[in-house]
């Protein structure tokens, strides 16, 4: 099972995930990915210090595919969180909707 | 309108610099999160899926055009350039920064605005009819009311840690656009005999997991006993709601445990105790609250306008939308406007700034500076003469704001679900799109006539399925989204929940089920006059299960 560790940026709330080398970073192409347990176990607890000294909130393992370079959460709800939302407006050229069913 | 006063400007402003402090004592690592999280869940900021989120209250849903413009200034300075109307009549933006909050307060409190009672198992912000003030079929402006209650229950010390959170809703006519029989408290305006003012009162209806209907225990409360009587009924629940179990603590639970007689003793005899004391309302302090609410001074007009009728009848998109957005008027040769924030295939209740400022310029210009939010989600400019009709609708259509679906298929509410919030199953808003898009016929949707499709992400039911005509329900079925329909819910003065018509439907499937709904409706209404809601409590689940799911 590969996993990567998520959070949301304390000062500002954007998600972010846990890069190489302890770096958190918005990408989550960027994410370090986690091969086993005892990988998963280390990250998680570097990034509760992070959670401790006040950087991220809301931290989280959860479960990817990683796949040519792309990283890809297995739950709906993380691929939005990582991707963000799926609605289009016509009046809201900010959005770039995504299709889900396009990824993963 | 509503006079913030001196009271609640202290409060607000003290309250900005007391949270500036705690965002800056959280960021600068003095304060874990476990204490910061219900400062900042009291006044307004919750974490949702992609970022913060703060929510601002509209009390009943009453806004000038300079608060209007405020909003639409705050989503571009400090979010994406969009604001999201709620069904409880506020707003919310989905991408603050934390470290911005404080200076958002800051900005919101120069217009008498604030982010309180928006969170916590407090009186949350009372709601309203958003035609209040307006209405032809009123029989008094319900928000002088809502706005009594607010004042008595804001900060109120013995009802700020009730056992869950509490919501109270007013309505001016017997007609109820407020939806307050699924409110914990909700309350009519009546008239007696005598032609005294007073309220039908309701209790213990509510949606989420377990929805009910409420229950009249008042037929007829005299005006002056509203606070003393909402008093004592807070006080009951206070003292006998459930604190063990989050899912049992709303009034309504206690309601259907204790059984509305029971409690309906209680909370008169609680009454008794206190009707006489410091809570009486006495005539004089409605009459002041009720000059806040003055109408404007609308200068007399022929009840019917030759410059809309002329202009209607060479623009047939402006007649449709005089035929299903205009609201009637107390007041000949004037309307209420609805501005569907339900642009056909759009994001239900969303607004940009630069819409929040076209409203806001329109409201001053046409509209006597007076907007409101329904909890349908829409924009509402309560007193418009019929003769500006052509020139609002011009304005509006420059930024599609002039959707002609007021009440209609396309109106759906939607709540933000899965590509939001942190509690959702599924999304809503891409179904809600996805329906306007298949509705979205201007000839198809007259032909349906008035619809509701309310949809949730989950079963806390914000966007208030279990009363819409269809409801979806959004669940989560191994990690596959999957809605739920319900039908022949109803959230005004027939009110009813919705019946959970069968087994539910995979994302792709939804669409194509809720049409089978509405051609099975169009082929077994007795004509074009019947609705919906007739038709479905007239023939019942049958012909809709069969077109479903087959014999
Ligand atoms: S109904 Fe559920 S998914 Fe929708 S906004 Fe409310 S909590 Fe979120």
């Amino acid at each position: 099972m590969q996993q990567i560790v998520t959070g949301n940026r304390l000062i500002d709330g954007v998600v972010v995930f846990r890069g190489p080398g302890g770096s958190w970073v918005e990408a989550v192409d960027a994410a370090e990915v986690l091969g086993d347990d005892a990988a998963s176990e280390a990250a998680f607890a570097a990034a509760m210090r992070d959670f401790a000294n006040c950087v991220v909130v809301d931290v989280a393992l959860i479960d990817v595919k990683a796949e040519a370079g792309h990283v890809v959460p297995l739950r709906l709800r993380e691929r939005i969180r990582a991707e963000g939302p799926t609605v289009k407006s016509d009046y809201r050229p900010d959005l770039r909707p995504w299709d889900v069913r396009q990824i993963g | 309108m509503y006079r913030y006063d001196e009271f609640d400007a202290g409060f607000v402003n003290e309250r900005v610099s007391q949270f500036s402090d705690q965002v800056y004592r959280r960021l600068a690592g003095d304060m874990t999160e476990d204490e910061f999280r219900p400062l900042r869940l009291m006044n307004g900021v919750y974490l949702q899926l992609h970022a913060y989120m703060l929510r601002v209250a509209i009390p009943y849903g009453t806004l000038n055009s300079a608060q209007l413009r405020r909003l639409g200034r705050i989503a571009r300075d400090y979010d994406r350039g969009f604001g999201h109307f709620t069904t409880r009549q506020n707003i919310q933006y989905n991408w603050p920064a934390l470290k911005d909050v404080p200076a958002i307060l800051a900005e919101l409190a120069e217009v008498e605005m604030h982010a309180i009672q928006t969170s916590g198992n407090c009186i949350r912000n009372v709601t309203a009819d958003h035609f209040s003030g307006a209405a032809q079929d009123e029989i008094a402006d319900s928000r002088p009311y809502a706005e009594i209650l607010r004042q008595w229950s804001s900060i109120h010390p013995e009802f700020s840690y009730l056992p869950r959170k509490f919501k109270i809703a007013v309505t001016g006519a017997a007609h109820d656009r407020a939806a307050i029989r699924v409110h914990d408290i909700g309350l009519e305006v009546r008239r007696n005999d005598k032609g005294e003012i007073g309220f039908g009162v309701f209790v213990g209806g509510g949606q989420g997991r377990t929805p009910m209907i409420a229950r009249e225990v008042r037929e007829f409360l005299p005006e002056a006993d509203l606070i003393a009587y909402t008093d004592a009924i807070l006080r009951i629940y206070n003292l006998y709601g459930r604190r063990d179990n989050k899912y049992k603590a709303r009034i309504k639970i206690l309601v259907h445990e204790t059984g509305i007689e029971v409690l309906k003793q209680d909370i008169e005899a609680e009454f008794e105790r206190i009707k006489d004391g410091a809570l009486k309302l006495p005539a004089e302090e409605v009459a002041r609250i009720e000059a806040y609410f003055a109408m404007p001074d609308l200068p007399a007009r022929p009840a019917t306008s030759a410059v809309l009728e002329a202009a209607a009848g060479a623009d047939p998109e402006l007649a449709r939308f005089a035929e299903v957005n205009l609201h009637p008027h107390k007041v000949p040769g004037y309307a209420s406007v609805t501005i569907s924030l339900k642009p056909i295939g759009g994001i239900p209740g969303d607004a940009s700034a630069d819409q929040m400022d076209l409203v806001a310029d329109i409201a001053r210009a046409h509209a006597f500076d007076e907007i409101r939010v329904s909890h349908e989600q829409n924009l509402v400019l309560p007193h418009v003469a019929l003769d500006d009709v052509p020139a609002v609708y011009a304005q509006l259509k420059t930024l599609g704001l002039a959707t002609a679906n007021a009440g209609l298929i396309t109106d759906i509410i939607a709540c933000p679900g899965l590509d939001y919030c942190a509690l959702a199953n599924a999304r809503s808003i891409p179904v809600a799109s996805r329906l306007s898009e298949r509705f979205g016929d201007p000839a198809r949707q007259a032909e349906i006539g008035p619809l509701s499709i309310k949809i949730s992400g989950c079963i806390n039911a914000c966007g208030h399925h279990h009363v819409g005509h269809i409801g979806i329900l959004g669940v989560d079925r191994r990690g596959e989204e999957f809605y739920q329909i319900t039908l022949g819910g109803s959230p005004d003065e027939t009110a009813s929940v919705g019946n959970i018509v069968g087994r539910g439907f995979g994302s792709d499937d939804i669409v194509d089920a809720v049409e089978k709904v509405v051609d099975t409706y169009l082929a077994v209404r007795t004509d074009a006059d019947e609705p919906f809601l007739a038709t479905y409590r007239r023939v019942g689940d049958a012909p809709f299960k069969e077109a479903l799911y087959g014999a």
